[in-house]
């Protein structure tokens, strides 16, 4: 059973790159790990010469295609070792270990949702969306970013959610501003059973208040730095409250990434 | 052996370790404390050239909780458990000792004298040989005498003889060299390096201890990551090697040096 469900470590090779804005898109085969993942999943990989690894959220995943099952992972560069990911050519092959974390957990009845993501690590509410969808839940989605050039996606949005908001902080595309401006508005238009949240913490906090002011479920996809990625290193602490009330550390890469809305203590994070 | 610290609970390793999973796998725990404690706060881990610094301030469930949860499932899994210990009183560490003895599968203790950061986590004072050797032997009243006791020592060169020594005498088994190096973050945190960076460090503590004390089984550690890092550690006198920050790079690194360890021991 947790053989099936477990995570991989693979030598994934690179079949496809792209850029799209400000981010690169890679396309990878990874032997086992697409047919595992489900959406709210990271992957971890290695980085040439560097000891800690880079998680990567998964974008999309394809069970089927030119090269067989596939999964895209969009690249943000931030330092050395994202600049090396995004250079990868075609054909490069990169040590991956997935899918990791606890993934988004799926409403068991056909409700409305809501989606709200902020600049690249908005990438898993796209896996989501088509589950979601699958499910026959009413999908509204929110993809939001400080300018154009890093707003993931919001063509691919309109293909699985029943409406799309675009939000950007300068106004170059879409609104004007930011998800705390327009959450608690879009989740009562919405009319949200569940808002699912991922970006940067300004904004699954603001997707967790408002879901609270509703009356709604909120998990969310929380991104802190993990050096391994796989549980091993406690090296990415989380403060939540259990559900005893009491406080907690936990690994974002192990008990998260996903965690419900409510349960994470923002003012630690 | 995986490193304290290094294997998170343990379970964690299953997945990346091949057909035979953890049978037989020799597996030091994070240290355990007596109360539960939460770690400290992020980052607790930077990356720098060759290494990490990590703080990550012990971060466990406590005693009791351990020996609810995940010693049984580490024992059902047939890993040979060695228990790392830290306490921040003698008497803690005795206690610590004394309750690990009557736990059914605990194969041995590790007792964490070399921690890099103890002072910021309020950890007993060991810094002084004197010190760590009082604490290796409270723990080897406590403890039977079949089973190990390992002392980990910080790699540091000028005081690692007189340490192993001190630990020796005070009725250590063997002793692992080394913890991670006392360092700084990026931002002047105190912190401990490991990994790669460390190795050369480690290895000179490993042959030096080994000089001065031929007949003291010594554990390797630090920047262990393939058959020819562990071999160095073996050449320079240590009877075995651990694995650390190896297995955050690559969590399967484990599985395939113990492949390779034993089939360079079939070859010999």
């Amino acid at each position: 059973m947790s053989e099936v469900q477990g995570p991989v470590h693979v030598a994934a090779e690179v079949v496809a790159t792209k850029r799209i804005g400000g981010y690169r898109h890679l396309t990878l085969t990874a032997p086992g790990v697409p047919e595992r993942f489900r959406a709210g999943n990271f992957v971890a990989v290695t980085v040439d010469g560097h000891v800690a690894r880079r998680a990567l959220w998964v974008h999309r995943v394809r069970a089927s295609s030119a090269f067989g099952p596939t999964l895209d992972v969009v690249v943000e560069v931030r330092g050395t070792g994202t600049a090396w990911l995004a250079a990868q050519p075609v054909g490069a092959r990169i040590a991956l270990t997935g899918p990791l974390g606890r993934a988004f957990a799926l409403p068991k009845e056909a409700v409305s949702c809501l989606l709200v993501g902020e600049g690249y690590a908005a990438a898993p509410l796209f896996p989501l969306a088509e589950r979601l969808r699958e499910r026959g839940c009413a999908v509204s989605m929110v993809v939001s970013a400080p300018d154009e050039a890093r707003l993931l996606s919001a063509l691919e949005a309109r293909r699985s959610a029943r409406s799309v908001t675009v939000l950007t902080a300068d106004g170059s595309v879409g609104q004007r501003g930011t998800p705390a401006d327009h959450l608690d508005d879009l989740v009562r238009r919405s009319e949200a059973d569940v808002v699912y949240a991922a970006g940067p913490p300004s904004v699954l906090r603001a997707a967790a208040g408002a879901a609270e002011r509703a009356g709604a479920w909120s998990q969310v996809a929380v991104e802190v730095p993990t050096p391994c990625g796989t549980g091993l290193c406690h090296g990415c602490p989380l403060s939540v409250v259990g559900e005893d009330g009491v406080d907690r550390v936990v690994r974002a890469c192990a008990e998260g990434p996903v965690v419900r809305g409510d349960r994470v203590r923002w003012d630690a994070l | 052996m995986v490193a304290a610290g290094c294997g998170g609970t343990g379970r964690e390793l299953a997945a990346y370790s091949g057909p035979d999973g953890l049978d037989g796998l020799d597996f030091v725990t994070r240290s355990i404390t007596l109360d539960a404690r939460m770690g400290g706060p992020g980052p607790r881990v930077e990356e720098v050239p060759g290494g990490l610094v990590n703080a990550v301030g012990l971060p466990n469930p406590g005693l009791e909780h351990f020996l609810a949860t995940e010693l049984p499932w580490l024992v059902r899994a047939g890993v040979r458990v060695v228990v790392s210990i830290a306490g921040s009183t003698m008497g803690e560490y005795a206690d610590l000792a004394r309750r690990l003895s009557r736990a059914p599968g605990v194969a041995g203790l590790e007792v964490n004298v070399g921690a890099p950061d103890e002072v910021g986590v309020g950890l007993f004072e060991v810094r002084e040989p004197y010190h760590s050797a009082s604490v290796i032997a409270a723990v080897r009243r406590e403890f039977p005498a079949d089973r190990p006791v390992l002392a980990k020592l910080r790699p540091d060169v000028s005081r690692i003889v007189e340490g192993a020594r001190s630990c020796h005498e005070a009725g250590a088994t063997a002793v692992v060299i080394g913890n991670a190096v006392p360092a700084a973050f990026p931002d002047g945190r105190s912190g401990g390096l490991s990994g790669p960076a460390i190795a050369p460090v480690a290895l000179r503590c490993v042959a030096e201890a080994h000089r001065a004390l031929p007949d003291l089984p010594l554990i390797g550690c630090g920047g262990v990551h393939d058959l020819r890092s562990a071999n160095a550690y073996l050449d320079a006198g240590a009877t075995s090697v651990q694995v650390g920050t190896a297995l955050l790079h690559d969590p399967t690194t484990v599985a395939r040096l113990r492949a390779d360890l034993s089939r360079s021991h079939q070859e010999m």
